[in-house]
């Protein structure tokens, strides 16, 4: 069992599924011969020949309309924007047409369709090349937002994602492409959709995040434990539809809350959280939530890029705020 | 000078306004007067279910619907040049091709009455084919991408969009020829130019002299046809979707006709275009110009066309009234069609809605 980086899991969830199933496509632009511009389709090209990995003219817009038509005709379609900020132009196509599809024609027409896209900031990129936007398309219905955070992560729910009979949107935390590696058996095992994961059990307080603010956050209850302090870590990894079952139990055995999203906060997906466990679970806790988020600004280029990311240090602080609280 | 590129766009009429032949090399289709009676039947047909419909919205029984008045030829025209085993993405009045394949008109009043239902074609060879497309032009990129998909599955299928002359003006139109051209997928875009995008006219639409040569900066065949010539229609359709078939590429056809009516029944065409100009327009309807011909050539009389009167009238009062027989879904199916299994939140979320309808 090798062990591999989170763009490798990408690259292995996608060759594992197109040799066992002919109607995976990979399309993008420079998803071919180059394999991609962070190469996640590194070698497809060669195994499975230029029209199974499709280069595509430079039109995000086309991208997104052929992988609908090419999934209302029975074909799965793995789609990739390059970055995040270029999935804009895609938007049209996955909200009003492979988000409806099978709701407009009460299931006659299906959309089983994946829009990767590499995700989240942190890498000195130029503009356009770092946002954090989930949460413009977790209140499309239809949809599915997952947010892989490791290696066997992005391996088991991409595959999980391909299979899925519905779009999923899957966005791809590109500051932890190449962090770490972890051993992933390639042997076509699916992790659940539509689950949180718990990646630390704690009894005081519940830090909830998801992508590549997972590694600041399970450090952030490695320095809340040398204190004495037991965390909780959950990464949502599938935003919508959400396991809130998952948050709530764990809001109810420790009282206590954090969220920790990279994207700006006012109306992010953190605010959801927040609001589920208002709603859920208020007379469970001992203290408010607090959310430690983006700042509700453009993502400055890369001199200012980090002050914009949630530090380690601003979850400690904000999980020590919540527990003086209550 | 060298010259890098010229282009000439051919325009293709067989029927004059007055149902006079312009040419004598009148394809075969056209010489079989069964054949073409059959499509005279479903233009009189579209015209008349049209007709019903525009009534049902007035008496509120129909909510907002875009009539497809004047479009009868290129509409039919498109539906009869396909084959079965192609996919059609339409967008939201092509009915005369749509009832080519198999939608019914109370699916078409269904939908526009309120209820996705309309949407779930029961009948081969529409059920296989697109829903209507609200965002303009956007279909054109689903027809681009069942194309590939027939390219990549070795089938021998055309995929055909219909897209307006405002939707031609849309970055997904472009994408569409553009990658068709590039990959020589099998897709055949018919622009309707029906002379009006809602109130904008198509000389502010495009400084283009023709919308058919936009296909030339894709690679694409391109021709421009007289849309109210149902024979025209038929025979560039025709040619374009078998070049399509045999691999020889996609084609753009610009169909030149026009909007008799508003753009939808919430549009009032009164307030921007002149009324001289739609009175001229009828001088070149389309349905009168094939019954002119038929007629000429004894293939068609009053007594004929007053019997197929009645038997579109009698087929429209059944679709209608079995449409207006047909209850709400419950509300149930409000969630069931969002997922293909229905998430934990939204089971609780219908329960929710259900329980509201109990009390």
């Amino acid at each position: 069992m090798a062990a591999i980086t989170l763009i490798e899991g990408v690259t292995q969830a996608l060759a594992y599924e197109m040799k066992h199933d002919p109607s995976v496509v990979v399309l993008g632009e420079d998803v071919g011969v180059n394999g991609g511009v962070f190469r996640a389709t590194q070698g497809l090209s060669e195994k499975f020949g230029e029209w199974r990995v499709f280069d595509t003219p430079l039109d995000e817009t086309t991208i997104a309309g052929l992988t609908v038509g090419l999934a209302a005709q029975g074909m799965k379609p793995v789609a990739e924007a390059q970055f995040e900020g270029f999935i804009y132009p895609m938007m049209e196509q996955i909200v009003c047409h492979a988000a409806r599809m099978r709701n407009r024609t009460r299931g006659r027409i299906t959309c089983p369709a994946v829009f990767r896209a590499p995700w989240g900031g942190g890498i000195h990129a130029p503009e356009h090349h770092s946002e954090a936007n989930e949460h413009l398309f977790t209140n499309v219905p239809g949809l599915r937002v997952v947010l892989p955070s490791s290696p066997a992560r992005a391996y088991g729910l991409l595959l999980a994602a391909i299979r899925d009979p519905d779009p999923v949107v899957f966005f791809e935390p590109k500051r932890i492409y190449r962090q770490y590696k972890e051993e992933v058996p390639d042997d076509g095992e699916a992790l659940p959709l539509d689950v949180c994961f718990v990646l630390r059990d704690g009894t005081d307080i519940t830090l909830v995040t998801w992508g590549a603010e997972v590694k600041e956050t399970l450090e952030a209850a490695d320095a809340l434990a040398k204190e004495g302090i037991s965390a909780e870590v959950i990464d949502v990894a599938t935003l919508t539809p959400l396991d809130f079952d998952t948050i709530a139990e764990s809001v109810q055995k420790t009282g206590r809350c954090v969220i920790v999203q990279e994207a700006p906060k006012t109306a992010g997906f953190g605010a959801e959280i927040a609001a589920r466990i208002a709603e859920e679970c208020l007379y469970d806790l001992l203290a408010p939530v607090v959310r430690v988020a983006g700042w509700d600004i453009h993502t400055p280029l890369f001199r200012l890029e980090q002050k914009q990311l949630p530090s380690t240090a601003r979850i400690v602080a904000a999980a020590k705020r919540v527990l003086a609280a209550g | 000078m060298p010259i890098a590129a010229k282009f000439e766009i051919e325009y293709l009429q067989y029927l004059d306004p007055e149902g006079k032949p312009v040419r004598k090399d009148l394809p075969d289709f056209a010489q079989n007067l069964d054949y073409m009676v059959e499509l005279y039947k479903l233009m009189v047909s579209t015209r008349v279910f049209d007709t019903k419909s525009i009534a049902l919205q007035r008496t509120g029984k129909l909510g907002t619907y875009a009539s497809c008045l004047g479009h009868e030829a290129t509409h039919v025209g498109i539906g009869a040049s396909m084959k079965p085993e192609d996919v059609f993405a339409p967008s939201y009045r092509e009915y005369g091709a749509q009832l080519y394949r198999g939608v019914r008109p109370r699916d078409v009043y269904m939908y526009w009455g309120g209820d996705e239902r309309g949407s779930d074609y029961p009948d081969e060879p529409a059920r296989h084919d697109f829903a209507w497309s609200v965002p303009i032009g956007t279909q054109c990129l689903h027809a681009a991408g069942s194309a590939l998909a027939f390219k990549l599955r070795k089938e021998k299928r055309v995929a055909v969009c219909t897209i307006g002359d405002g939707g031609s003006s849309k970055a997904d139109f472009y994408g569409a020829i553009n990658v068709a051209g590039a990959r020589d997928l099998p897709l055949v875009a018919a622009i309707v130019n029906n002379q009006w995008a809602i109130s904008v006219p198509r000389k502010i639409q495009s400084g283009a002299r023709t919308l058919a040569q936009k296909g030339i900066a894709a690679g694409l065949f391109c021709i421009q046809v007289d849309g109210n010539d149902i024979i025209a229609v038929r025979k560039a359709m025709g040619d374009a979707i078998e070049r399509a078939r045999k691999g020889d590429g996609g084609s753009v056809v610009e169909c030149v006709t026009y909007r008799l009516g508003d753009h939808t029944t919430a549009d009032d065409a009164r307030r921007y275009r002149g009324k001289q100009e739609v009175e001229d327009a009828w001088k070149k309807d389309p349905v009168k110009r094939l019954r002119t011909w038929l007629e000429a050539k004894k293939a068609w009389n009053k007594k004929k066309e007053d019997a197929l009167q009645h038997e579109c009238e009698e087929w429209m009062d059944k679709e209608v009234n079995t449409y207006l027989e047909t209850r709400a879904q419950p509300v149930t199916a409000m969630f069931d069609y969002t997922f293909a299994e229905l998430p934990a939140d939204l089971v609780k979320q219908r329960e929710e809605a259900m329980a509201l309808e109990k009390r």
